[in-house]
């Protein structure tokens, strides 16, 4: 276990050490998900009560949206400079590219909620902050981390992989996605505490099942 | 030893490896040779563990690749033709990141060894996306000897070389079959092939077509031996040769 561990943060701070000299991934992420959050708040004339209601639908969007260029970089970046071969060839259980991939990743997108969370707060004029609210988004973003770096990796051996990735991604992380707004909303504006443990419980199942999914299949999925 | 038996490799239609088999001893520089297309890189690629075959299995000592594929893993050492190194990270960071992997024993000290096998330490702490193509090449290198493999894997390794680096590479070679263990070589450049390794196959047909020790071998003989068989392009011609 030890080992494979390693490989997961051996992996993990090599990517930190990359973007924190590039930039790349984070600072186009950040940039796409300010413009998301601002094209709403200017866009709909809407009163305080509405845009509180709105404000789970619209984080989870640009979330989602801003998560798919870092699952599409992280992965592409590896095969463009061959670096996935020298990945393969390590004597660590595959698997660990997987985390260490969807470790860096979660990173990302959990930067990027820290920031659209406030900005979207701020131009409001409405707290959005409770831990209940943070659960949701550890949960949310996992999910779908762990679903999206499964599918770049099956995408970054195909040709049209940037445009391959949103097709396979969206439609497998829509139960995420409802669940992770339905429990946001119900946060945000109170609601049923039963309905609220359901959509929590599918998060939290949605989460296993597709860490589960990712152990048996990556190794698969990245032969040849 | 390594013993590949009977590898079957394809790609969509085309055949690459036609039931290969190859044995590789201690100490041997085996140098591989064969036209563009004939599936070097293809068994580079299979026996370093990259390409699953269809058939065949590879013996490494008392297991297969397939069986204990982490130890397999283990003790090879790999250079293709690109150099899977970080544009983004130093020379350094790139080995660092490797020996963490590959769980190198006192990994810094490793790390500045190889360095200086390669004469990169005066330039380690400089971004990778920096260095010219024989710099990387040397990089390469030393990334695949971090480990101390049993087994050398090296696809054109001298690309990009200058005259010195080659000569660095040549006597690693050396040294590491020296030390009882074995360099794979794919190569186009027969006559540093003659001059370095101890054996010389010809891959054609996806088989190995032709297979002698370089020792006594005539420049001229063997140039005339690889057109003559590299020309054959019936297969089933070939299936009689050593293999």
């Amino acid at each position: 276990m030890k080992p494979f561990i390693g490989a997961v943060f051996a992996i993990f701070w090599k990517d930190l050490l990359a973007e924190k000299r590039t930039r790349e991934i984070l600072g186009t992420m950040l940039v796409f998900a300010l413009t998301v959050i601002l094209i709403f708040v200017f866009s709909f004339d809407l009163s305080v009560e509405m845009r509180r209601k709105a404000a789970a639908g619209v984080i989870w969007v640009t979330l989602c949206f801003a998560g798919s260029i870092s699952l599409n970089r992280t992965m592409g970046l590896e095969k463009d400079r061959e670096g996935f071969d020298s990945l393969l060839l390590a004597p660590v259980d595959r698997t660990a590219i997987y985390f260490g991939k969807a470790l860096v990743n979660w990173l990302y997108l959990l930067i990027t909620a820290a920031i659209v969370v406030p900005v979207y707060s701020l131009f409001n004029n409405t707290s959005l902050f409770s831990w209940g609210v943070l659960g949701v988004i550890l949960l949310g973003t996992l999910g779908y981390i762990l679903t999206g770096t499964l599918l770049s990796s099956l995408a970054i051996q195909l040709r049209a992989r940037d445009m391959l990735l949103p097709v396979l991604l969206f439609p497998v992380v829509i139960p995420l996605l409802l669940a992770a707004v339905r429990a946001s909303t119900i946060l945000l504006q109170g609601g049923s505490t039963t309905e609220l443990g359901t959509w929590l419980l599918m998060l939290a199942g949605y989460d296993l099942l597709f860490s589960a999914v990712g152990v048996l299949l990556f190794d698969k999925i990245i032969e040849e | 030893m390594i013993r590949a038996i009977n590898l079957t490799k394809s790609f969509g239609n085309r055949r690459i490896l036609r039931g290969l088999s190859l044995t590789l001893e201690a100490g041997e520089i085996v140098a591989l040779a064969g036209v563009n297309g004939a599936g070097k890189t293809t068994l580079l690629r299979v026996l370093a563990d990259l390409l699953r075959p269809e058939l065949g299995v590879i013996h490494y000592g008392q297991f297969t690749s397939r069986s204990q594929p982490l130890a397999y893993r283990r003790s090879i050492g790999v250079v293709l033709h690109a150099p899977m190194l970080y544009g983004n990270l130093t020379g350094r960071e790139n080995l660092r990141f490797f020996s963490r992997l590959y769980r190198v024993a006192n990994h810094e000290e490793r790390v500045r060894q190889v360095l200086d096998l390669v004469d990169l330490r005066a330039r380690a702490d400089e971004l990778v996306r920096t260095y010219s193509r024989g710099m990387q090449q040397r990089l390469a290198i030393a990334r695949a000897l971090l480990h101390d493999p049993a087994l050398l894997l090296m696809d054109e390794p001298f690309t990009g070389l200058d005259q010195r680096s080659t000569a660095v590479l040549i006597s690693l070679m050396r040294q590491s079959a020296a030390d009882g263990k074995m360099v794979l070589l794919a190569t186009h450049d027969l006559e540093n092939a003659a001059s370095i390794s101890t054996r010389i196959d010809i891959l054609h047909g996806g088989k190995i077509a032709w297979s002698q020790p370089a020792a006594g071998l005539k420049p001229g003989k063997l140039m005339t031996t690889y057109s003559e068989i590299t020309r054959q392009t019936d297969v089933s011609r070939l299936d009689g040769g050593a293999a």
